[in-house]
């Protein structure tokens, strides 16, 4: 028996950390550590064993290593590993034998584990949203640190819904609330609850949090915010929530506890020698360097310089002027040009949440500079911000950013048959025909490949974006990363840096993916030669000659990009103030602006039933500009003149359904408004109220209503209206009803004019997995019989079987007939009511939309209210069922028509193109898998026949902005 | 349209298909030649096939539509094949899954670069109908197929019982190896209807393997068809598994087949019609049912390797948890398999799928808790796939499983 010293090490590599604890043999903490590893993961491991090396010479090691990023360098260094919420969990039962539930946030990852009934272990999947690397992702968008984030919330009066699925939701969530001016204190606070609402809904998946709950990981032990609002959403008090003062090396404890257990050790030195000796690189695939030689990049410098804007002196410049504002998601940009196009002024910065600051800072230099012999003659504004500074700063225009950017692009490329524009927050693409604006494509459910990402990155490895960019120009084995959402990416970089890519390797792979990512998930081309010949690329991320070089090198040809390419917006914008020059421009006064203040309020709409919260800035003036309304209601301006919309008609069709059967009830049934029951509540409140029920139907769906149920769901990466779904069974066992009625359908009523009339497997089962989650549902209190609407022989039989012991008040057969009358004069009303709806559009020389979705989509926590915002764009509203029948279907489609739902959509299209006043609009849910096949063949039917393809992609996410675009930009391109 | 495979295609085409099981479509593939079919299973693994896939397909739709499709098109840009004689074959199940639509993708993305290429619905439910196509599954074909399925099974489920634990590493795959050649000798001849014979040489054969004892963690692998079989789709879970230590446990394919033949009885009884196609499934079903049957009482009797589950238990673990209308994608059966491994002593289950799969949120996802509730011990993982989603990540959870399996005692 030797008389050295034994110890126990363990080592977390987390994703953005390293951690080690070293234990004696008693399990006394001798020594921790936290580090952030700036993806320098072996140095920074070495470099901690190196200080543990001097501080314990003599004693020996049981080495155990642990965390994410630690299994391949823990394989290759042949060092034993155990997988991190295994760790803990032997640290949890060691220290805190009475905790229920874990909850450990790191880096990039979420974990949680149940102890009790039934040991479980739950870590977050393809999906990184909610975790340590969010929180710092957020923080870089309002330019604060972490800490800084922590302390304004503290100080928060209310709260956003922010979506929490993913970290890209959620800041195209955050970022119309910075551009429009809401406090930072309930951003910060709304950014911490979207973290929790994650954890609670993504993690735990239908098991409830409760009991003692330990907290553990770097967020939750240095972010005070983050602590109470899982204190207060969990409602736990001081004794059932632990935050251990071990939570930030909590892992690296349980490493080394694991470590303890075994026979083996050794001294760190040969810890070290393992280390060095692990062979890095692997799996990696890498392309082709960029540029092969510094003359080759010259070369690309110089073709680029030619596309430069002449400039002009503002000190002495004469004449008129025009200024352009683009108020983009992060940042803000201005420019002022002379009659002729020369630049006079420019600006281009991250707006850091304050956008209306920077513009009043830059006016007022404008101002401050300009020779009294130059006069502004008009101004235009565009971007996620304009109507904000439109309203504070007496502009004379707001356009559409697409409008925007066209005139732009136009002046440099009188041809451009294709623009993308890549900024901080989004892409957008459009295909020019004829001169005009054909198709659009933006990304709404991914800002990968955008230019905030590739910036959070470069903090994240620690640089600055510029010189981050400029390091990928010249890397020899740039990492193929892909081309998916950011959160994924993430783990590819992870992956990368496990195999040993360099810095230099991940930027250009990033820049790379960033190209892939808008052509092939955002324009979805199938070829680079389908964008067309003459392209203009612009936005603020291809000034990074990475991104560009990668485009081209996708393309294999060259493409214009302006030395302007980030202020092609504001630009535009200049340009469409000179063509529409107004008479007097309105523009905020020299005086007027050196006096200009504004604060801003919160409230809550009271206009009709969605209660909208509303941010309210009020100006000096007296005016004010309200935002987070969904119609223009809450905005205070009159709601006369807006167009009709059969999607209000529809909902307060099915809710007015009879609830009251004659005479006394024998029973109360619940039905949820949820799913199919949008379409055939007619049908089953004929059934029931005949049949002598009292019907009951759950309540009508808002925030609540989901977070009601959410504990219930199972599968986080189905639609929002079936997640809805869960609340609405809460609701109603809430209410007290003798049984929820919920009948599982394979097959839809067969409409014609298809290859079959299948409902999706989510609306066909969606009762079985309601049953099989909520433990409050019994045989008895949840009935779901299966049935076929085509067979009345069925529903009969399945209703006889489902009510046995009832003394029904007649006889099930006669019910169900009377249920289809029912059935049938309810479409016959809907299809009436379009027609109605058309005319009076027609009357008014108005057009119309068919907002093609499905039936649920008139539930307005789903539509979040976009078929106000078309009435209120002046156009007329009608819905894919109801006009379905008009259609038929002259051309083979090219996929398998067999769900009666999207057959709608295909004949809704046709129909369209037999129209010349009407557009098609279709409504997407996220996680839609069958739209997937869907829409690609509503856009060729409508494309083929000249008609404009538009989609509305949307999920929990109720803020309107990206939407708004669309919209308007379809509006401009009919107005052409 | 996309061009039509014609019947004088068959002298000039080869025939692309996808693997999905590798032993299992070797079989298939072989059993066409006699029938003047020149096919070839397409192995290509690439980063390419990937990148071809989300090229040409909706990025959103399912990962295998963008597998087999990447791979076929990855084939055609190869240069490996001449676009004007090359024909793609592809599966098409029926149903209210995705799944159905996959052809259509396919010739969506063939429309513009190889108008040229025909393709070939290879399914058993009607779709796509047509007498004068040169292709045409026969009676004779599909009931060698039904063989050859019954055959790959069994191969695929005693190599799993003999590799975790051989002596001397390659032996089983050498076995398995020499049953592929002569089972596609057996099939040129009425040989392989003597499945009793033949099933018996095979468990001898593998039985004479010199193994160790049979002790480590089997872990289930159930889930979407494509993602559970194809080393492509799964980033190799059964090597993976194999590596840590493992004895990966795969329900056979002819699960699938008799899930499929069953449903439309089951429907005609939920929805209350009857008429030939209920008739001719519920014939078909029988048939396959006792030559199950068979297989199972030729393993059980020879009492060296576990058999495969006996579909009638597998629907009676159904009925405990869901209905068996639930007939989209694999439905119900994946609930079951769930269901008879935890009972069987497979404890701890792969649940595999596309990214967003539909069904799945039902039948895999959706189930969990009460097969948990059921089987206090069952230790059940989903595991999503796509393009986007990193090995380690998988292999993250997957580790978290086994730690789980493992007891922290074990360790």
């Amino acid at each position: 028996m030797s008389n050295t010293q034994k110890y126990a090490l363990g080592i977390d590599v987390g994703s953005t950390t390293v951690k080690t604890v070293v234990l004696d043999e008693q399990g006394t903490m001798l020594s921790h550590c936290y580090q952030r590893h700036l993806s320098r993961v072996r140095e920074t491991v070495t470099e901690q064993v190196e200080a543990l090396q001097k501080q314990f010479p003599d004693a020996e090691f049981s080495v155990c290593m642990t965390g994410s990023a630690g299994l391949g360098l823990a394989q290759s260094a042949g060092i034993p590993f155990v997988q991190e919420v295994h760790a803990a969990f032997l640290a949890v039962k060691h220290d805190y034998e009475n905790a229920d539930v874990v909850i450990e946030l790191g880096g990039e990852d979420a974990k949680i584990i149940f102890l009790t009934g039934g040991v479980e272990q739950r870590m977050n999947g393809s999906c990184a949203g909610g975790t340590g690397a969010f929180i710092d992702q957020m923080a870089t968008l309002l330019g604060i640190t972490a800490d800084e984030l922590d302390a304004l919330s503290l100080k928060a009066e209310k709260r956003y819904p922010i979506a929490s699925r993913c970290g890209v939701f959620a800041k195209s969530d955050i970022q119309p609330l910075l551009n429009q001016g809401a406090r930072r204190e309930d951003i910060a606070a709304s950014i911490f609850q979207a973290v929790v609402d994650q954890t609670v809904s993504g993690l735990a998946q239908g098991r409830q949090i409760e009991g003692t709950v330990l907290f553990l990981g770097g967020p939750l032990s240095f972010l005070q915010g983050l602590r109470e609002a899982f204190v207060r959403t969990l409602k736990l008090d001081d004794e059932h929530a632990i935050f251990p003062e071990k939570a930030p090396v909590f892992v690296a404890y349980g490493c080394a506890m694991f470590a303890k257990q075994s026979e083996e050790a050794q001294p760190l030195a040969e810890v070290l020698a393992k280390l060095a000796s692990a062979k890095t690189g692997g799996n990696t695939v890498t392309s082709e360097p960029l540029f092969a030689s510094r003359k080759a990049y010259e070369e690309f410098v110089a073709r680029h310089k030619s596309h430069d804007l002449p400039f002009a002196d503002l000190h002495t410049a004469k004449g008129d002027a025009y200024l352009g504002i683009d108020a983009g998601s992060t940042t803000t940009k201005l420019v002022l040009i002379t009659e002729n196009g020369e630049l006079l002024y420019q600006y281009y910065a991250a707006n850091r949440g304050q956008p209306l600051d920077r513009i009043v800072k830059h006016l007022t230099s404008i101002y401050n500079q300009m020779s009294p012999d130059l006069h502004i003659r008009g101004a235009a504004v565009t971007g996620y911000g304009e109507d904000f500074i439109r309203a504070g700063l007496g502009i004379d225009y707001g356009i559409v950013e697409t409008v925007a950017h066209f005139k732009a692009a136009s002046y440099f490329c009188p041809d451009v048959d294709f623009i993308m524009d890549i900024g901080g927050q989004d892409i957008k693409c459009f295909k020019i025909r004829n001169h005009s604006i054909d198709s659009i494509m933006l990304n709404e459910a991914c800002s990968s490949g955008c230019g905030s990402f590739i910036q959070s990155f470069a903090q994240a490895l620690g640089y600055e974006i510029a010189e981050f960019s400029q390091l990928g120009l010249f890397a020899e084995h740039p990492v193929d990363l892909g081309s998916r959402c950011t959160v994924f990416m993430n783990s590819s970089v992870k992956q990368a840096q496990k195999d040993g890519a360099t810095v230099e390797d991940i930027s250009a792979g990033l820049s790379s993916s960033i190209i892939k990512n808008a052509v092939y998930k955002v324009i979805r081309a199938k070829s680079m030669e389908e964008l067309g010949e003459n392209i203009v690329v612009q936005g603020g991320t291809f000034l990074n000659d990475a991104v560009l070089r990668s485009f081209e090198m996708e393309l294999g040809r060259p493409v214009i990009r302006p030395s302007i390419s980030g202020l092609m917006g504001a630009f535009g914008a200049a340009l469409y103030a000179k063509e529409h020059r107004p008479e007097q421009t309105k523009l905020i006064t020299p005086e007027k602006l050196a006096e200009f203040t504004y604060k801003s309020t919160n409230a809550k709409c009271g206009g009709c039933t969605a209660h909208c919260a509303l941010n309210i800035v009020h100006f000096p003036d007296g005016g004010k500009f309200v935002s987070g309304n969904r119609c223009e209601r809450g905005a205070g301006k009159s709601t006369e003149h807006t167009m009709p919309s059969i999607y209000d008609y529809k909902y307060q069709r099915i809710l007015e359904c009879e609830k009251k059967p004659q005479g006394t009830p024998i029973g109360k049934v619940g039905l949820p408004l949820a799913l199919s029951f949008y379409e055939q509540m007619p049908f089953w409140t004929t059934v029931f109220t005949k049949l002598g029920f009292e019907v009951e139907i759950s309540r009508e769906s808002d925030r609540d209503v989901y977070y009601q149920g959410q504990h219930t769901i199972p599968s986080d990466t189905v639609c929002y209206p079936a997640k809805l779904a869960h609340g609405h069974v809460e609701d109603l066992l809430e209410k007290g009803v003798d049984f929820i009625f919920w009948p599982c359908m394979s097959y839809n009523v067969d409409e014609g004019e298809n290859d079959n009339h299948y409902n999706c497997p989510v609306v066909a089962y969606y009762p079985e997995l309601l049953k099989a989650n909520n433990p409050r549902l019994t045989e008895e209190n949840f009935r779901l019989p299966y049935m076929d609407l085509n067979r009345p022989k069925s529903v009969t039989a399945a209703l006889k079987a489902c009510l046995k012991g009832y003394s029904l008040q007649c006889s099930p057969s006669d019910a169900v007939a009377a249920a289809y009358v029912a059935q049938e004069q309810y479409r016959k009303d809907v299809a009436a009511k379009a027609q109605e709806i058309i005319a009076q559009a027609r009357e008014q020389g108005k057009k119309i939309i068919v907002l093609a979705g499905r039936p649920y989509h008139i539930d307005k926590e789903i539509n979040h209210g976009l078929h106000k915002l078309i009435t209120s764009l002046g156009m007329a509203v009608v819905s894919e069922d109801s006009v379905a029948a008009l259609g038929h279907l002259t051309d083979k489609l090219g996929v398998l028509n067999q769900w009666t739902y999207h057959a709608r959509l295909y004949r809704a299209a046709q129909y369209v193109t037999t129209q010349p006043d009407m557009q098609l609009v279709q409504l997407v849910s996220f996680g839609c898998g069958i739209d997937a096949v869907t829409t690609d063949e509503v856009r060729t039917i409508l494309e083929r026949n000249g008609k404009l393809y538009t989609q509305l992609k949307i999920d929990e996410i109720n803020n309107l902005g990206a939407a708004k675009i669309r919209l308007r930009s379809l509006v401009a391109a009919m107005e052409e | 349209m996309s061009a039509k495979f014609t019947p004088e295609m068959k002298k000039t085409h080869t025939i692309l298909v996808p693997d999905m099981l590798p032993v299992h479509f070797q079989l298939l593939i072989n059993i066409m030649a006699p029938y003047g079919y020149r096919c070839e299973l397409l192995r290509t693994a690439s980063r390419a096939v990937v990148d071809e896939g989300l090229k040409n397909v909706h990025n959103d739709t399912c990962y295998p539509a963008l597998l087999v499709i990447g791979q076929f098109m990855e084939a055609l840009k190869s240069g490996r094949y001449n676009p004007d004689t090359t024909a793609l074959l592809i599966t098409q199940t029926g149903g209210g899954c995705r799944a159905s639509n996959y052809i259509h993708l396919l010739r969506k993305a063939l429309e513009s670069q190889f108008p040229q290429v025909p393709v070939i619905s290879m399914n058993v439910s009607g779709l796509e109908k047509d007498p004068t196509c040169g292709f045409q599954l026969t009676a004779p074909i599909l009931l060698k197929f039904l063989y050859a399925v019954l055959y790959g099974d069994l191969l695929m489920m005693i190599a799993n019982q003999c590799r975790p634990y051989e002596l001397q590493k390659g032996a089983t795959e050498k076995v398995l190896q020499h049953w592929q050649r002569k089972l596609d000798q057996a099939f040129k001849t009425s040989e392989y209807m003597h499945t009793k014979k033949l099933y018996r040489q095979i468990l001898d054969d593998f039985a004479a393997i010199p193994r160790t004892k049979r002790n480590k963690i089997r872990v289930g692998i159930v889930g979407e068809i494509y993602v559970k079989y194809s080393p492509l789709a799964n980033n190799h879970l059964e090597d993976y598994l194999l590596s840590e230590g493992c004895e990966p446990v795969i329900p056979s394919l002819l699960e699938f087949v008799m899930y499929c033949a069953v449903s439309t009885a089951v429907d005609g009884k939920l929805y209350h019609f009857f008429d030939s196609s209920v008739l001719k499934n519920g014939l078909g079903y029988e048939l396959i049912y006792k030559m199950q049957k068979t297989q199972i009482e030729v393993v059980k009797k020879h009492g060296v390797f576990d058999p495969p589950h006996d579909f009638e238990v597998l629907r009676a673990r159904a009925d405990k948890y869901i209905n068996q209308g639930v007939s989209m994608g694999e439905g119900w059966l994946i609930t079951a398999e769930m269901a008879a491994l935890a009972e069987s002593g497979t404890e701890n289950i792969i649940c595999t799928q596309p990214f967003g799969c539909l069904p799945n949120h039902i039948v895999a996802k959706g189930m969990m808790r009460v097969i948990k509730d059921a089987y206090p011990n069952a230790n059940i993982v989903a595991i999503d796939y796509d393009p986007g989603a990193t090995r380690v990540n998988q292999e993250n959870r997957v580790k978290l499983m086994l730690a789980n399996a493992r007891k922290p005692g074990d360790l």
